[in-house]
């Protein structure tokens, strides 16, 4: 048991029509960062809602370290700390005051929730800040509170809600490293992100969620060789005969490329970047034309499409980097 | 996204305190939380409701301009008319009966504000935090209501030294005035449940105020706190002889014009007892339900 920090068995979580969580099973390991990756409305931020005793368990079975979720919250919340997707700090009070409030609320005397918010904003680098209120803080400066915030009492267990979601990429990477210590350290973190790169970089291992349900679970390097470590991106010239180059590109590489909605387009899953080269040699002997040409890490649009058989279905909201890719690959 | 991650990692933060042991954790998590804890967290979410209102000062509008405002208003307009006689001498026969009349409306709608206030309050971010800390579910509410004595005790303060201005002397002295002053601060607070309650279950700030409205405006009017009973038709007469506002009216003139503790007084305290123990488990209830 001690092995096991969160076990859910069969998690449902409806909204009048809406099943928001349908069924998740889930076992997070102790020590380990844990990813929950989804686009937007997968049903992450609900999961981990209901794991954190933030909101009721319609159906299914979860416990924290042995404890269970839906009979004994109070028991879980001394055990997790949550940081949420906006930030769980109080606007209008100073740094310090929001850590200080949070430490005596949670039993500490005055005088220990005084140093041990000075303690947590200076290994934070935000003692500067320590007596602005939030209202004037930066995004990334709100995130590195409401960790802090989180760690008051130290607990053996953390749901990060979209750590990095609005972040610049300086301060993700900072907050990626920080969460990498935070593990080292011996914490459990269990986090969710619609960044498969984010997964990817920080994962031990990861769940992939669709409508409510998990689709994949396994390491980065393995959902990863699911759709390829790279995708090949090819624009047929107007014209050009596109079964031909789908039968080309089985005969390279050994896989199905992938029609993109829009005509005349595939993506071809690659093992090395270096493939790219002998499906263009294989399309020129055979006589297709091509219009443009890119190569991209896969996206968390074409891991959903090779596991789901469909799209994010909001890729030009919640995947700007996708989008980004492709005006600079023409 | 692929393109960014070249640059070298930026060094994050370190956090040197030890992290606890699932094990001792767990062991060490209780089931229950104490009425000693509950209380000092309800002082704790007090303490953040009163750094809240001491920086946004425009917070105390509505409890330092209605007490002047209305006041001055109603002894103005209705006193001549109700007392018969007219004129100045009118008026003043007329305060002792308008004023703590209007302590109890200014008290009242400085409730409503309580529930507005929550329910805004509850939007924020901050307040997940809350839920997902191992604290009691009463703090939450009952924090920002101990912060509001404040604006109560400004609004009956304000009442009662404005009714003086203007020519009011309470026959039951200064101690008259503070029993007084003291059971509307208590009916107040009990009242800010129910207005609590409605803050949990509304959908939105602007939702409580409507509601809010219309539970306070027949409490307010039709209660013997501008007119006397007598003057009502039957019917009316009936609800205004229920309506704890009313006791809270008599009790409150039998105090500072007469210095005498009524049994008005027990009527308005049972009332506000039976209002707590009815919607403060409601209001806790509903806020563990619904958000």
């Amino acid at each position: 048991m001690t092995s096991i920090s969160v076990t859910a068995h069969g998690l449902v979580k409806t909204f009048g029509e809406l099943r928001a969580v349908d069924g998740i099973d889930l076992e997070v390991r102790q020590g380990e960062i844990f990813g929950v990756l989804g686009p937007n409305g997968a049903g992450k931020t609900t999961m981990l809602r209901m794991l954190a005793t933030l909101l009721p368990i319609d159906s299914g079975e979860a416990r924290v370290f042995g404890v269970d979720v839906a009979r004994e919250p109070h028991r879980v919340r001394q055990l997790v700390g949550v940081t949420g997707q906006y930030a769980s700090v109080d606007e209008e009070l100073t740094a310090t005051e929001n850590l200080w409030l949070f430490g005596r609320l949670q039993g500490m005397r005055s005088a220990d929730a005084r140093s041990t918010a000075a303690d947590l904003l200076a290994q934070f680098g935000l003692e500067d800040a320590a007596n602005m209120t939030i209202a004037k803080f930066s995004g990334g400066m709100r995130r590195r509170l409401d960790l802090a915030a989180s760690l008051i009492t130290r607990p053996p267990l953390i749901f990060l809600d979209e750590p990095t979601t609005g972040l610049d990429p300086r301060t993700r990477g900072q907050m990626w490293d920080t969460i990498r210590g935070l593990v080292a350290d011996g914490c459990t973190i269990m986090l969710t992100t619609q960044y498969l790169d984010e997964a990817d970089q920080l994962a031990d291992r990861i769940a992939v969620i669709d409508h409510g349900r998990k689709v994949a679970e396994g390491t980065p390097d393995e959902l990863k060789t699911s759709v390829g470590n790279s995708t090949l991106q090819l624009e047929l010239a107007a014209g050009a005969d596109q079964d031909l180059a789908v039968q080309v590109v089985w005969r390279v590489v050994g896989r199905e490329p992938v029609l993109t909605p829009e005509s005349g387009r595939l993506n071809v899953p690659l093992e090395v970047a270096d493939g790219a080269a002998d499906v263009l040699i294989g399309l020129r002997q055979a006589g297709v034309t091509i219009a443009s040409v890119s190569v991209t890490k896969p996206t968390l649009d074409e891991v959903f499409l090779a596991l789901t058989g469909h799209d994010t279905g909001e890729a030009d909201q919640t995947d700007e980097t996708s989008s980004d890719e492709l005006v600079e690959a023409r | 996204m692929s393109t960014i991650i070249t640059s070298p990692a930026p060094e994050g933060f370190r956090v040197r305190m030890p992290v606890v042991d699932p094990e001792t954790a767990v062991a060490r998590a209780r089931a229950h939380i104490s009425l000693a804890e509950t209380i000092s967290q309800t002082f704790s979410m007090a303490w953040r409701a009163l750094k809240k209102m001491r920086r946004n000062p425009e917070q105390f509008f509505d409890v330092t301009l209605q007490p002047l405002l209305f006041t001055a208003m109603f002894a103005y307009i209705f006193g001549g008319a109700i007392s018969h006689i007219g004129g100045e001498a009118g008026v003043r026969s007329y305060l002792p009966l308008l004023i703590p009349g209007i302590v109890a409306q200014t008290v009242l709608t400085t409730c409503m504000a309580t529930g507005v206030q929550l329910r805004e309050d509850m939007e924020k971010g901050v307040f997940d935090r809350f839920k997902a800390l191992p604290i009691a579910r009463i703090a939450p509410l009952a924090g920002p209501m101990i912060a509001d004595l404040v604006r109560y005790i400004i609004a009956a303060g304000l009442t009662f030294l404005t009714g003086v201005i203007i020519g009011y002397r309470p026959g039951g002295g200064a101690l008259g005035v503070l029993g007084a002053m003291a059971l509307a601060i208590f009916t107040g607070w009990a009242l800010a449940w129910i207005f609590t309650f409605i803050g949990t279950i509304a959908r939105n700030a602007r939702s409580v105020q409507g509601i809010s409205m219309l539970i306070l405006f027949p409490l307010t009017f039709l209660s013997n706190a501008f007119v006397p009973v007598n003057s009502l038709p039957a019917a009316l007469a009936d609800f205004v002889r229920i309506n704890p506002v009313s006791h809270l009216v008599s009790a409150s003139r039998d105090l500072a014009n007469l210095g005498v503790i009524s049994g008005e007084v027990g009527w308005t305290v049972l009332a506000g007892l039976v209002v707590i123990v009815i919607f403060a488990p409601l209001s806790v209830y509903s806020y563990k339900r619904h958000l």
